[in-house]
């Protein structure tokens, strides 16, 4: 269902609910019941932490950490700020009028990357933490690649919890085994169109598509673009090094445009999960999603018929979607705060995590048995290939830059306008390095 | 005005001029006094705010943090807004739903009040069930009507139920399966016959037509308001007296040229009301749309108020978004403002 129905489980602060509701008159959300603290502050303070995880994957996963904190802090009180919405986005509508306002959580979650440096730390709202980062040993167990995205100008400003890899292809064994398609370890743009041509034959549509919440358009053909141009230039385009209408990101579009002609009539009308429900369904073929579709998997147990490899031409490249969680400036309980932190960054609390997340933990010390085949498989991916950050999830651009992706994938899946296409990137592109300058 | 002395008997005694001039004076100062709260709470929270949204859309506001300085030349970022394709599109999707949202939903609101007027078995109930839908929610309504007009759901099992393909089928035609809101094609496109008179139009990015996913939606909100549109001209034909109705009958009129000619034109000002009420929900609709189709394929659906939303708390262009909510402003205005100055005039 679309996620501004979902009801808010989860218990808001007061406060929280009046900027909420400030930021979202219009009866856009419901938030929860108004947040009457039922259980009178404890000897060591509160600690609030602000995070959009209410799904029934996600509630769990916090509540370990909740529970890692709880075992070394007894005297806490826990207030779960939580605000449904699928990727956060009505989340980080609430956290930005609270910020506004003068009147931040102890904590909260963010994707790192542009999304963490540009809204927050730039404008002032982050403390740094590289002192925790020294004193905990964490520069020893994380991947260089992943600590530079918690970081602006030598400082790091978030731990992050759980990685999650973009560029996944999730397929139905039994519906390929039926059409008598192959697939090995990796794959070409060539053999998804090989399979995608025997499956389209047969009526099914090769590749499941949603774009009632937009982003898997867009990240669709970011995963394309990463598997045309490799990840050094995939890198350059988004720092703004390397021009969108030059030739590397033309052919990208180009094979977006081959791929979408395989794509389920209805991906105007459905969700993620509703796309990723037809592959395990086995009414669609595949579906090129993060591995949060491996949640999905779980729940509706089909673990043993859906197959995965990385979206056609990226193996040896993992796309970065990376929870962290952040110090405030003028935090309530700073001392409770930076207790949340370390213990986040611990590998007991990672290890609790993770497993219910679906996601692996950002250090790369921990025990590989506790995990799925899936994610083991995720962990070398994670310790082997090229790590690159997400511009759908916020962590490669500016956040006018990521929704200016967003429009721009809206538009072209349906009209499959080339040069459009990469004209409103370039534009998109130059106005993001206006403002920045 | 508040205080009325025409509920005095009048052989009261005529106060004193001193005393009459007390309270002459006090009435004087307590209505202003009394509206002072509200007024001064409009003033700030509506005015203030409306004029505060009007400098952001002038500043260089486009990050988490607030940056009021103003953005020069002053107006560029209304330049950029009327520049962008999505915008275009929002405002050609705005005309478009209002002008099916009020064509459908006032000629059914009429349908609906003459029929429950002639007095058929039930009135009274189904003048319940029409005004129900207007108690809902705009947030059900697009989640209801979602799941009608989502080709794989809804409508098109029906189609199928019925046997209309396979009758499509024995004839050798495919079957009927319309995408709904998710069909992404324009219809009636106008760039080319307005090309024929004004060339430059032919280069135009934006297809001026109909996006066919908008109707869908344009039917779902008539579904909604018609029941409004019903109780307003049920009240309008509960003005027209008996005696009308008969003299048109002696003079021979048949029931149509009753409605069309005597009881439609005297329902004039009735409809003029509804369709500026239905005008100014059509303007500044949002929730429907955001549950019912979002975006919309290539965005089809898309309205302004979703272009504001997404502007301010996704791309963090406070400025743009602050703009386009100034443009569905003046939108707005432009049907009330006219209407309002008339009724200020009749009072």
């Amino acid at each position: 269902m679309y996620d501004m129905t979902k009801s808010l489980s989860s218990r808001a602060s007061r406060r929280g609910v009046l900027k909420g509701g400030a930021a979202l008159g219009a009866g856009a959300m419901s938030l929860g019941p108004l947040g009457t603290r039922l259980a009178a502050a404890q000897d060591a303070g509160s600690l609030e932490v602000f995070s959009w995880w209410t799904s029934p994957g996600e509630a769990p996963a916090l509540q370990a950490l909740f529970d890692a904190y709880l075992a070394a802090h007894p005297d806490t009180e826990i207030i779960n700020a939580a605000v449904a919405g699928g990727a956060g986005v009505n989340a980080q509508a609430v956290l930005q009028t609270r910020l506004q306002g003068n009147q931040p959580p102890d904590s909260w979650q963010t994707h790192v990357g542009r999304e963490l440096i540009d809204q927050y730390v730039v404008p002032g709202y982050c403390e740094p933490i590289t002192d925790l980062y020294t004193s905990e040993g964490w520069l020893d167990v994380m991947p260089a690649d992943l600590v530079a995205q918690a970081t602006w100008e030598s400082e790091q400003y978030s731990i992050p919890v759980g990685v999650h890899r973009g560029n996944g292809f999730w397929y139905n064994k039994q519906l390929m085994a039926d059409n008598g398609i192959e697939v090995g370890d990796t794959m070409t743009v060539e053999e998804f169109v090989a399979a995608a041509d025997t499956l389209q034959a047969a009526g099914i549509p090769a590749l499941a598509l949603a774009m009632k919440d937009t982003f898997p358009g867009s990240q669709l053909f970011e995963n394309t673009l990463l598997g045309t141009v490799g990840p050094d230039m995939y890198n350059s385009l988004f720092s703004g090094e390397a021009a969108w209408d030059e030739a590397g990101p033309r052919e990208a579009a180009e094979t977006f445009v081959t791929m979408l002609d395989y794509v389920n009539e209805d991906f105007s009308a459905l969700s993620w999960d509703q796309a990723t429900a037809t592959v395990i369904e086995g009414r669609a073929g595949f579906n090129s999603m993060g591995d949060w579709a491996y949640g999905e998997v779980v729940a509706k147990d089909a673990v043993d018929n859906i197959g995965w490899v990385s979206h056609p031409g990226t193996a040896g490249s993992f796309v970065l979607v990376v929870d962290s969680f952040t110090l405030p400036v003028g935090a309530p309980s700073p001392e409770n705060a930076r207790n949340w932190l370390t213990i986040l960054g611990s590998k007991e609390a990672q290890e609790a995590f993770n497993p219910l997340k679906g996601s692996i933990p950002a250090r790369t010390d921990v025990d590989r048995e506790i995990f799925s085949a899936y994610h083991q498989w995720s962990l070398d991916s994670f310790a082997n290939d090229a790590l690159v950050p997400s511009c759908t999830h916020g962590q490669a651009s500016s956040p006018a830059f990521k929704q200016a992706f967003y429009d721009a994938s809206v538009a072209f899946v349906t009209d499959k306008d080339v040069d459009a296409y990469l004209s409103m990137l370039t534009d998109a592109a130059a106005m993001d390095a206006e403002t920045s300058a | 005005m508040a205080i009325s002395s025409p509920a005095l008997p009048r052989d009261v005694v005529v106060a004193p001029p001193t005393s009459r001039r007390v309270g002459f004076s006090l009435e004087r100062i307590l209505s202003p006094l009394l509206l002072a709260p509200s007024a001064v709470a409009i003033f700030i929270f509506v005015y203030g705010f409306i004029g505060y949204t009007f400098y952001v859309s002038l500043s260089n506001w486009r990050s988490a943090k607030p940056d009021l300085s103003l953005r020069h030349p002053v107006g560029a970022v209304y330049g950029d807004l009327f520049g962008q394709s999505r915008f275009q599109i929002d405002l050609r999707n705005t005309v478009v739903f209002t002008l099916f949202f009020l064509v459908m939903a006032v000629l059914g609101g009429l349908a609906l009040a003459i029929l429950l007027d002639r007095h058929i078995v039930g009135s009274g109930f189904f003048r319940s069930v029409f005004l129900f839908p207007y108690a809902l929610s705009f947030i059900t309504t697009g989640v209801a009507w979602s799941w009608i007009f989502n080709p794989e759901t809804g409508v098109n099992l029906l189609i199928n139920a019925t046997g209309v393909n396979d009758v499509l089928a024995t004839y050798g035609v495919g079957p009927l399966k319309p995408g709904w809101i998710t069909n992404p094609e324009v219809a009636w496109q106008l760039n080319q016959p307005i090309a024929a008179i004004y060339p430059p139009a032919a280069e135009w990015s934006l297809k001026l037509g109909v996006p066919l996913a908008m109707i869908p939606v344009a039917i779902a909100a008539a579904w909604q308001l018609s029941g409004f549109a019903m109780a307003m001209f049920l009240a309008g034909l509960g003005t027209i007296s008996q005696e009308v109705r008969e003299a048109a009958a002696l003079d021979g009129a048949s029931d149509w040229r009753l409605y069309k000619d005597v009881i439609i034109p005297l329902l004039n000002p009735i409809t003029v009301s509804v369709l500026i009420i239905l005008t100014h929900v059509s303007l500044k609709i949002f929730d429907l749309v955001f549950a019912m189709s979002g975006k919309g394929p290539g965005f089809a659906t898309d309205v302004p108020g979703i272009f504001v939303y997404e502007m301010i708390f996704r791309a963090q262009r406070y400025n743009y978004g602050a703009a386009a909510a100034i443009v569905m402003l003046v939108g707005v205005s432009i049907v009330i403002v006219p209407y309002l100055a008339r009724q200020l005039k009749t009072l």
